[in-house]
């Protein structure tokens, strides 16, 4: 409903109630240009970038914040706003180093977005680096201070959207800058490595550890037996990374890129999910049965585990002791791989193509080498795969569509839908059901819509056997938060949860493009449900491969085996 | 700035359980961390990062909200500081009442730059925005003693009082 | 109720303690009990006298004899003469006169006649520590009127009407203000006293607190009367050591007697006040930072709207007001509006306290009707410019006022005239600079003093701030050239029209006023001439090169 009337630019344009300048200036196809704003976050109308002009007020307003109000005149390209919004940014840019052909956001910048904008040619004051050093403590994150330009975006989605708040603004005036408590190096803040915060940085100042350096030199390395495992949401993911819309899904084209890049073998880690489901639903089960510690919580986000560990660690024991599908994929590859396929462990290099940053510091966990050896040897992200790719000269568009290498690339739809939020607790469903039931999910009821999409906390009633099973799903560390509360007071109705770290599960995980909001994780998760849909299997029971896997080598599901390799422990870090 | 010889912080539990007693009585009330500080910070004349760590678990305030405001707010110091804070102002007011001579003076004394602390950690030296005491112009503040109509003269048996 | 033959009144306003009145009290007690005089004459710390760089001052009744510069010989004199045998020492006597002594034999100047004192009708008089000595002149008056006589929405109109416009620097009126928070619905207000006086060369609020601090806790239950608030909070500097304790003990007192808590004067109106000290931020005098300070987190100003009076604290309705406005409401309350109009002019009613400070022969606190000139309170009041100097440059309202030369030594001050100036009252303040300094060299201090005190949340005040001591830096080093200082403006003007609050958008305010006034002194730096002197190779920046020529 537009009941608001206002005029922008001397053109009359209708808002809703409750919107603000900026928003009634984007439906009318009127652009203002941001910085600090983020679309998924707070609006701190800090940058003073956004600033127009109200006719009969004495200052400029920031457009992200001030209402729409009726009637009101604004002009956006006024000689005043026009010399505010280029000061404002010359004044960012004489404050920031100028390294921007070396910078890791070269061309994906949104200062450097606006500076060419803007058609900034000169800096008139004296340019300062603040020389701080970067820190490079983390195995996930990079930050490089010097390049921080107080928008705080970081620290809203760490705080808020999160629940963490491992960064703050600290100092005030021309020394403020976003550090960790005490200016310490991330990897000794409370900082679960999720990488929310390289998504909301306009700038270089925090991005993810680059490890494709790595890789590459495996890959050229003749006696390295490399393969390369990807997660459920890079196939709905890469593309976008490579300049196809959201939502592109690319799963053929992406096993192709893989193989021209060099790898062995190219796996899919949508197997290791399915194994995941048959370890975590019989998890569920025996928990069911024995009186065990419930709800049950899954455990295949890192960045959910680090924070847990830190935050609420009394509540551990909810977790399920499965590893993540990444690391369970890294020990099966090093042992039941590399026994069927008759190559010695140490020779090979696991490589993980994650949405996630979280994933790098979980691959160095002490409990991550199940095999004798550092299961997963190197996790890349969605962005350091695009890199590679564009450096390589690979263009996804030209690749044909290939399929996984058996077996560990064999895959279901449950596994699929991983990716997004609720995912995991939908094929644990339709497993657990049909375990249970001994009958099989009719297909219009194989999926449960109650538990998809944004929403922060999802709950639903599962009736198996005529017994009730309570679920709940949340995504974000902040909803996290409000789930885990309700279980610390002994009040929540619940059997089984699912955390994710990320807002809209791994579709929107830390290590995804750069650029990635709310609507696009939307886009994403919409295209891993139509993958699903489009599998021919559609629980993880029925995966031939995971079938194959048990026969011969775990026996069944919780396995002493299975507890070997697939299933792990945890570390308070309070 | 100055080496501060023997004032890094000892954290014994002695202390740090003097840093919980203190904190106790804000416990749970986030908004009372400006006070928590003021009172932790008596203790030591400094925050070191021991005391804001039991500070931030008390009132169950996220460490680096601790730590943001400790280094928002001038009173307080992240970094170890002499036995007597002397604050000194270099506002408009003094400053055109000849406080540069006796903030030249007073450093030159003591042998330290502006924010340094002595050799003997007895002082260290800030400079501050207006004391609220114009009328007597020049003027520093010894911890909660405040000294007007300050001439360089003044200074040294004024610091007297202090050794 | 003992009767004293004397009463030493020992001045305990903080100009006066940095001055060291405390040990001269304290040696003043000790005779008195030495000369076993104890039971005739009573001793007390009273809250400002007014002319602060004569201090400690004593004052002895009720003669009314005042004393200045007293030292601890000068006390002992004193005693010796004065108390114990009569004879007022009038080698010690102070020349000048002080507004808040009245005695039956008043022979008034007419310079003294210009103070009016309704804020300050107190301070100096009794001993800010007792309730009794304050309900004594009427104290709680004015609240138990309001609380039993008046209904909230008449408190508000006695408020309008007055025309009392707030004292801190904004000059909003308050009337108006309390208006839209008692219109605002909500389940919990609040009513805030600002106390954060963090701008150079104001200390009113200080003295006001140390010298009558239950004057402001009156107004403070009254305005929460008005507007439907229960508690309040006093949000004071944290290097005001003085006035937290004096305003503590008074909100003891005040509760004990039960003018604080439930059921206020049997109306059912309950109301408390809790003290939150500050840590050393000036934007924290800013309302919303101030807020965001009370929740305990760095100071940083709100982007408005919302503005308080309907989302403050806790995103509450919170009335913001600075302790001067709050303790013109009692007497305005108690005297009604008309009486209030009675003083200053049409459009700015009331009186004004203002802090002169600077080189002028006579600093302190005062208080005067709106609308005298400049002239008047610096030859007048202010006893003229020291040492043979003349008169260079005054700045009104603080740090963020207008820097005003001799051209407006006649102009009225008063809320409209100030603004056409390019000025503001401001707080209050009150800075006389004389020809010995240099325009350049008072800029760089001015401007450090934003760029110390910006709390870096908006990129313009953030950076410009900096950006600007580095360029008047460079003209106090002769490096600049006018692209810089056309920069400088640019920059100012910028800063003006979109920082985020006040801070930013007020450095144009004296930077603008100097360009202007002092323009010719600050082109010959231009081209490497300082008319003082101070400003050749006198550059105290590290990276700067010595001048060349001069």
């Amino acid at each position: 409903m537009s009941d608001i009337t206002l005029t922008i630019d001397g053109r009359t344009v209708h808002a809703a109630p409750g919107s603000t300048i900026l928003e009634a200036a984007r439906g009318a196809g009127i652009r203002i240009p941001t910085l600090c704003w983020h679309e998924d976050l707070g609006t701190p109308s800090a940058c003073r970038v956004c600033v127009v002009e109200i006719a009969g007020m004495r200052t400029l307003q920031p457009a992200c914040s001030y209402p729409a109000s009726q009637g009101i005149v604004v002009r956006t390209n006024s000689p005043i706003v026009r010399e505010a919004r280029r000061m404002a940014v010359e004044l960012i840019l004489a404050h920031h180093p100028d390294d921007c052909l070396s910078c890791a956001r070269n061309l994906r910048c949104e200062l450097q977005q606006l500076a060419s904008d803007l058609g900034i040619r000169e800096i008139r004051f004296e340019r300062v680096k603040r020389g701080l050093p970067r820190d490079e403590s983390s195995p996930s994150i990079v930050r490089d201070p010097d390049k921080c330009i107080n928008c705080r975006r970081c620290v809203e989605a760490c705080e808020k959207i999160q629940g963490v708040a491992a960064l703050s603004v600290i100092n005030r005036g021309f020394d403020a800058v976003v550090m960790p408590a005490y200016e310490d190096g991330l990897m000794d803040a409370v900082c679960v490595m999720c990488g929310q915060c390289t998504l909301a940085c306009p700038t270089g100042a925090i991005i993810e550890r680059d490890d494709t350096a790595r890789v590459w030199e495996a890959l050229s390395d003749p006696d390295r037996h490399v393969v390369v495992q990807t997660a459920p949401a890079i196939r709905a993911s890469l593309g976008e990374e490579l300049g196809l819309p959201a939502g592109s899904i690319v799963t053929g084209k992406m096993a192709a890129a893989l193989r021209r890049l060099g790898f062995d073998r190219v796996f899919d880690t949508d197997f290791a999910a399915d194994v995941t489901i048959m370890e975590e639903g019989h998890e569920l089960l025996q928990r069911l049965g024995s009186g065990g510690t419930l709800p049950l919580i899954t455990s295949c986000s890192p960045g959910w585990i680090k924070f847990i560990e830190h935050f609420y660690p009394e509540l551990l024991p909810h977790v399920s002791t499965c590893k993540s599908p990444q690391q369970m994929f890294g020990a099966l590859a090093k042992t039941y791989y590399a026994e069927r396929a008759g190559i010695d462990p140490a020779k090979m290099f696991v490589v993980s193509i994650m949405p996630c940053t979280a994933k790098k510091f979980e691959v160095q966990r002490p409990e991550m080498r199940a095999s004798g050896r550092q299961d997963v040897d190197v996790a890349l992200t969605t962005r350091e795969l695009g890199r590679m790719l564009r450096e390589a000269g690979i263009d996804l568009d030209d690749s044909p569509e290939e399929d996984f290498d058996a077996p560990l690339g064999i895959s279901t739809g449950a596994a699929a839908i991983f990716g997004a939020t609720g995912g995991v607790m939908e094929a644990a469903l339709r497993t657990v059901y049909e375990v249970v039931t001994g009958r099989e999910l009719p297909p219009e009821s194989l999926e449960f819509h109650d538990v998809r999409g944004l929403q922060g906390v999802k709950e639903t009633t599962v009736t198996l056997n005529g017994n009730c099973v309570n679920v709940a799903v949340a995504h974000g560390l902040a909803n996290a938060r409000r789930v885990l509360d309700r279980i610390r007071s002994g009040q929540a109705p619940w059997q089984f949860v699912e955390i994710m770290c990320c807002p809209g599960g791994c579709v929107g995980g830390g290590g995804q493009p750069i650029g990635t909001v709310m609507n696009t994780r939307a886009e994403r998760a919409g295209a891993l449900y139509a993958a699903d849909r489009d599998m021919e299997l559609r629980s993880s029971h029925k995966n031939p491969a995971v079938a194959t896997l048990y026969e011969e080598y775990l026996e069944r599901p919780l396995s002493k085996r299975s507890h070997e390799l697939l299933h792990t422990h945890y570390t308070p870090r309070r | 700035m100055t080496a501060v010889p023997g004032a890094a912080c000892q954290c014994d539990s002695d202390f740090l359980s003097q840093v919980e007693r203190i904190a106790s009585m804000y416990r749970g009330k986030p908004e009372d961390l400006v006070l928590a500080l003021h009172d932790v910070q008596a203790l030591r004349n400094y925050l070191p990062r021991e005391a804001l760590r039991v500070v931030a678990r008390v009132l169950d305030v996220p460490e680096s909200r601790v730590y943001g405001v400790a280094t928002f707010y001038s009173m307080f110091s992240t970094k170890p500081r002499g036995r007597h804070i002397i604050r000194i102002c270099e506002s408009a007011p003094c400053h055109v009442m000849g406080a540069k001579e006796v903030i030249d003076s007073l450093l030159d004394q003591l042998g330290v730059e502006m924010g340094g602390t002595t050799a003997d950690c007895l002082f260290t030296v800030e400079a501050t925005s207006c004391l609220g005491v114009c009328g007597v112009a020049p003027a520093l503040m010894i911890d909660d003693e405040v000294y007007g109509n300050l001439v360089p003269g003044d200074l040294f048996e004024i610091l007297e009082r202090y050794k | 109720m003992e009767f004293y033959r004397s009463h030493v009144l020992v001045c305990g306003g903080s100009p006066c303690v940095a001055a060291g009145c405390r040990a001269v009290r304290v040696e003043i007690e000790r005779l008195v009990r030495e000369q076993g005089l104890d039971r005739e004459v009573r001793v007390v710390e009273t809250g400002c006298l007014g002319p602060c760089d004569q201090g400690p001052i004593v004052v002895v009744y009720p003669e009314g004899t005042v004393y200045h510069r007293v030292n601890m010989g000068a006390a002992r004199e004193i005693v010796a003469e004065h108390l114990v045998k009569g004879r007022p020492v009038t080698r010690l006597q102070y020349a000048g006169e002080l507004p808040s002594v009245s005695t039956a034999d008043d022979k008034r100047t007419d310079y003294f006649q210009i103070q009016k004192r309704i804020v300050l009708e107190n301070v100096g008089l009794i001993d800010p520590e007792s309730i009794e000595e304050y309900i004594a002149r009427d104290g709680y008056l004015a609240l138990g009127t309001a609380l039993t006589n008046l209904r909230p929405a008449d408190v508000i109109e006695t408020v309008k009407r007055s025309g009392l416009r707030g004292r801190g620097g904004a000059a909003f009126p308050s009337g108006a203000k309390l208006e839209f928070t008692a219109r605002t619905e909500s389940d919990q207000k609040y009513i805030i006293c600002n106390a954060d006086e963090g701008e150079p060369g104001t200390f009113k609020d200080r003295l006001i607190l140390e010298g009558d601090p239950h004057k402001v806790i009156e107004g403070m239950i009254i305005m929460g009367y008005a507007v439907g608030a229960t508690h309040g909070y006093i949000y004071i500097r944290g290097e005001y050591y003085i006035s937290i304790e004096r305003i503590e003990r008074a909100i003891r007192q005040a509760r004990w007697l039960g003018l604080l808590g439930a059921n206020l004067f049997g109306s059912g109106f309950n109301f408390d006040i809790e003290v939150k000290k500050g840590a050393g931020a000036y934007v924290c005098g800013e309302e919303t930072a101030l807020i965001e300070s009370i929740e305990g987190k760095r100071g940083i100003p709100r982007r408005k709207p919302p503005y308080p009076g309907t989302s403050g604290l806790w995103g509450k309705p919170t009335v913001v007001n600075n302790v001067e406005t709050i303790a013109n409401i009692p007497p305005i309350i108690l005297n009604g509006a008309d009486w209030y109009r009675g003083f200053g002019t049409s459009t700015s009613p009331g009186t004004k306290v203002f802090t002169l400070t600077g080189n002028v022969n006579n600093r302190g606190l005062i208080e005067v009707p709106m609308g005298i000139t400049l002239r008047e309170v610096i030859y007048g009041i202010g006893g003229g410019i020291p040492d043979g100097r003349s008169f260079k440059m005054a700045q009104t309202g603080g740090t963020a006022g207008g820097c005003l030369a001799e051209a407006h030594l006649d102009m009225p001050m008063d809320y409209e005239s100030m603004q056409s100036a390019g000025s503001a009252l401001g707080s209050g303040a009150l800075l006389i600079i004389d020809d010995s300094h240099c325009i350049v060299d008072v800029a760089c201090s001015l401007l450090h003093f934003f760029a110390h005190e910006s709390c870096g949340q908006c990129t313009p005040c953030r950076e410009g701030t900096t950006r600007l001591v580095q360029i008047f830096d460079k003209l106090r080093q002769f490096r600049a050239t006018q692209a810089d200082l056309d920069l400088a403006m640019e920059l100012a003007t910028v800063m003006l029209r979109s920082s985020l609050c006040a801070l930013g958008q007020s450095v144009v305010v004296p930077l603008g006023t100097i360009m202007q006034h002092f323009e010719g002194e600050i082109q010959a730096h231009l081209h490497g001439k300082c008319s003082v002197g101070l400003c050749h190779g006198a550059c105290d920046c590290a990276e700067g090169r010595p001048a060349e020529n001069v």
